[in-house]
């Protein structure tokens, strides 16, 4: 295992008088998938939007391949290699699934003032959008309006956007929210084939799913880790039994 | 600028925001809790002062009663336009209401341009309040502009305990964070709207009526004040009362001084303001708050 | 129609417009320069609007910046070099343009239309208070500007002039909205955040839509500043913003179509609504009022335009695919 790719220190982040996120430290290595499991307002989503750069944090500092990122807004950090994919799916529904997918390709190769070469024949993006395609597995929809899809195949084109932007670490919001055993089982084939090449974060609910594919898990409880370490040690936890596993023990 | 005409400027200034915080009051709430952008709102705020100079003759000397009773018919107007238009407005997207309201406006002055014609007049004021206080040696001010200020920050105080302190306030205050809890809670959301509606109505109406005796009345007043409002609301921030009052404030002394110091371009000052708190908080001073 | 290609219609219009000077009368041959005119001006809210999403309620600044530069710029009394003047006119109106969408594409939804009205009146007020313009007299233009043979008093040069800013703006557009920069546009209407997830620094976009919609707009006030030869501040009013909202909408929005169609249906109902032989003296005297429940009634019923108006007349409409 190697240096963490993205990693950050301290990260906190205060709304007024409430602590969304308090002093978290976590390294996301390339080859890894890491998961943070908690409860319902234990702060991942938070966690995830102050990785992303959506939201700014508090305190703390967030660094990217040694750089440090902190105060990089989200598109900059998009083309620096920080892919995210979203619980409530955000893909474009008026466009079709292949322009949903050529469009996030674009963002690092835009070249916007050759307003005169048309996008759909654009020799960059489309390429990259079909590989995506492919590795979600959606090649055959590529023409079809992206509202059409069925559920899965819209959380299946959520990843397939973000791969297209060819990112190094891919931070996945519920992934699998809403999919049957099925559609989980080939998500979860997706992650683990791009495993080799990215670094990844994992928020997932589903527990199953994430002791099957996480080589590490982060448990956050009202904000804060009180674990993080292989699953087998996680697992074996009491803190983290008491405080989370509970029932799924 | 010697103190007087210092006092006399800032009393000035005090009086211009205090009217305007009652024009984009109304805005804002209705903004805030009914997510409908009104561009008629300059109009309800015209009718007020047309208003004034049609009922002064019935009403003579019992001025505070023609504002009575002028609020209660706008109040009435109000209800009624609600319930007749802007209900359908509710769930279009902005460029829509923006379009809807803006016919609104046609509809507004040519109906204006029929009942009472398209001339500028000018209201009486009262008797009992068209006295002069001296001010220092030289200055004296208007004892009407005194009452102007006096009424609107009564209004404001009663918008204030209404809003904060009273069961439809916490229906207001829950609207605005919420419209869809609130719905689910069985508050009966098609009232709440009207009256939360005529009261804006009500709002513009009584600023102009106050207004009238001031300025004078004219065809253009509506447009002018509604674009000074959505200046304020956007200074403020949208939905909040406390921020339009911060904010028509400010308004008032950057355009009451700016005339004093820069005649010919005073008119821009308050955009440039604008463009300052644009540049520093993009949402408006205090953003979601009362 | 499935065979014919979607550029058919435009040309078709292209070639008709450019032989129908032969067949008008000065009045209706003024008439049509009008309304393409009032075409350059809203198809430039289109770009804004239709293709990024961007409600602006103050266009009519860069409309009015553009006829006053022409008319400001000319010399007194010799005719002025009319690209050099054409040029003014668009750059003015961009460097406004770069001021006011700088600042207000800080803010979003209902405070940016706000925000742009707010902008444009204070360029209204510029022409209004100051006697940069003529104050509220406005100014007039003594002679059009020429260059070469070309000769803007002369009104069929004028003529094939609107035409030809017509052909080249409605050229520039189609092509910015196949372009990647106009993909970028669209996405940032539908999901802007899903945008700069992907790594679009969006503002930066939508500040270039902004400058080019406010350049074009330039072209037209300089077209409209040469025709009628007199500029005064109400090109900058409000009304003048909703005005040009209304021709697209009016239009369809969405279509670059639409804005042209949307152009010629305002100028014309409006003709319609002020004369008395086909509405009676009453209402045509009180032209305001038909139009806006006229406008009423078209958000209300018709929100997707006169283009909407076929697609629901022909089931078999095509869908826009991107």
């Amino acid at each position: 295992m190697s240096a963490p790719l993205l990693s950050c220190e301290g990260l906190t982040r205060r709304f007024g008088g409430l602590t969304a996120v308090s002093d978290v430290s976590l390294g996301f290595a390339m080859g890894e998938v890491h998961a943070v499991i908690g409860t319902n307002g234990a702060g991942k989503s938070t966690l995830i939007n102050m990785l992303s750069g959506e939201m700014p944090a508090s305190a703390g500092r967030i660094v990217l391949d040694g750089q440090d990122i902190t105060a990089w807004p989200q598109p900059r950090r998009a083309r620096a290699g920080v892919g995210r994919s979203y619980q409530r799916t955000t893909i474009y529904t008026e466009f079709t699934v292949f322009e949903n997918c050529r469009l996030s390709a674009q963002a690092a190769h835009a070249r916007p003032w050759a307003f005169w070469e048309s996008a759909a024949a654009c020799s960059i993006s489309g390429p990259i959008a079909r590989q995506a395609l492919a590795a979600a597995g959606l090649d055959a929809m590529a023409d079809r309006p992206a509202g059409s899809l069925s559920h899965g195949g819209k959380r299946q084109l959520e990843i397939a956007m973000c791969l297209a932007t060819e990112p190094r670490v891919l931070l996945l919001d519920e992934p699998l929210a809403g999919m049957g055993a099925e559609e989980t089982d080939r998500m979860l084939a997706l992650l683990a084939a791009l495993k080799p090449g990215h670094a990844i974060l994992l928020v997932e609910h589903d527990m199953d799913a994430v002791f099957r594919i996480a080589d590490r898990i982060t448990v956050m409880v009202n904000g804060e880790v009180i674990a993080s370490d292989a699953p087998a040690a996680i697992r074996a936890n009491p803190q983290v039994q008491v405080a989370y596993l509970g029932e799924h023990a | 600028m010697d103190l007087a005409t210092f006092l006399v400027q800032c009393l000035n200034a005090v009086q211009y925001g205090l009217l305007l915080f009652l024009v984009a009051s109304g805005l804002t709430l209705i903004f805030g809790i009914m997510g409908v952008i009104n561009l008629a709102h300059g109009s309800f705020y015209m009718a007020g002062a047309y208003l004034a100079f049609a009922l002064t003759p019935l009403f003579g000397p019992n001025f505070l009663l023609m504002l009575l009773a002028g609020t209660l018919l706008a109040a009435l107007f109000g209800y009624l336009l609600e319930w007749a238009f802007f209900s359908f407005l509710y769930e279009r997207e902005h460029l829509q209401q923006v379009l809807m309201t803006y016919a609104l406006i046609l509809v507004f002055e040519e109906l204006r341009s029929l009942l009472v014609g398209n001339d500028v007049h000018g209201v009486p004021v009262p008797a009992w309040l068209s006295g002069k206080v001296p001010l220092g040696e030289l200055m004296t001010y208007p004892v009407y502009r005194l009452f102007a200020s006096a009424a609107c920050i009564v209004l404001a105080v009663a918008l204030y305990l209404v809003v904060n302190k009273t069961r439809l306030g916490m229906m207001i205050r829950a609207g605005a964070s919420n419209r869809d809890m609130v719905r689910g809670l069985g508050i009966p959301i098609t009232r709440l709207y009207r009256i939360v509606f005529a009261g804006g109505v009500a709002l513009a109406a009584l600023a102009g009526m106050i207004a009238a005796p001031m300025s004078s009345v004219y065809p253009g007043m509506g447009g002018q004040i509604l674009i000074i409002c959505f200046v304020v609301v956007v200074i403020g921030g949208i939905g909040s009362i406390s921020g339009a009052l911060i904010a028509s404030l400010l308004v008032g002394f950057v355009d009451t001084f700016g005339k004093v110091f820069f005649a010919e371009l005073s008119g821009i000052g308050v955009y440039l303001l604008m463009a300052v708190i644009l540049v520093w908080r993009p949402e408006g001073l205090m953003k979601r708050g009362y | 129609m499935a065979g014919v290609p979607r550029a058919a219609a435009p040309v078709v219009a292209a070639l008709v417009l450019m032989a129908l000077p032969a067949l008008l009368t000065p009045y209706t041959s003024d008439l049509v320069i009008k309304i393409m005119v009032l075409a350059v001006f809203a198809l430039s809210l289109e770009l804004l609007v239709g293709m990024t999403g961007l409600v602006s309620l103050g266009h009519a600044a860069f409309f009015g910046i553009g006829a006053y530069t022409v008319v400001l710029a000319s010399p007194e009394s010799d005719p002025g070099n009319l690209a050099l003047l054409a040029l003014s006119s668009v750059g003015a109106a961009a460097a406004y343009a770069v001021f006011m969408g700088a600042l207000s594409l800080r803010t979003k939804g209902v405070y940016f239309i706000m925000v742009t009205l707010a902008f444009a009146q204070m360029a209204y007020f510029v022409f209004h208070d100051t006697q940069l313009g003529g104050g509220t007299d406005g100014i007039y233009l003594n002679v059009r500007p020429t260059i070469g043979p070309l000769d803007a008093g002369n009104k069929l040069h004028l003529y094939y002039l609107a035409l030809a800013a017509l052909a080249f703006t409605y050229g520039v557009l189609a092509l910015v909205r196949r372009s990647r920069f106009g993909h970028a546009l669209a996405g940032i209407r539908v999901n802007e955040p899903r945008m700069r997830a992907a790594g679009f620094s969006t503002y930066f976009y939508k500040l270039a839509a902004f400058v080019l919609a406010g350049a074009l707009a330039g072209l037209a006030g300089f077209l409209l500043g040469v025709k009628d030869g007199y500029v005064n501040p109400e090109l900058l009013s409000w009304h003048e913003s909703g005005a040009v909202l209304l021709m697209i909408i009016l239009g369809g929005i969405g279509h670059l179509r639409g804005a042209v169609i949307g152009a010629a249906a305002f100028v014309l109902l409006k003709e319609l609504y002020a004369t008395p032989a086909f509405v009676g003296d009453f209402l045509a005297e009180h032209w305001q009022l038909t139009l806006g429940f006229t406008i009423i009634g078209f958000v209300a019923l018709l929100p997707k335009g006169l283009i909407g108006l076929r697609a629901r007349l022909t089931p078999a409409a095509r869908k826009v695919s991107t």
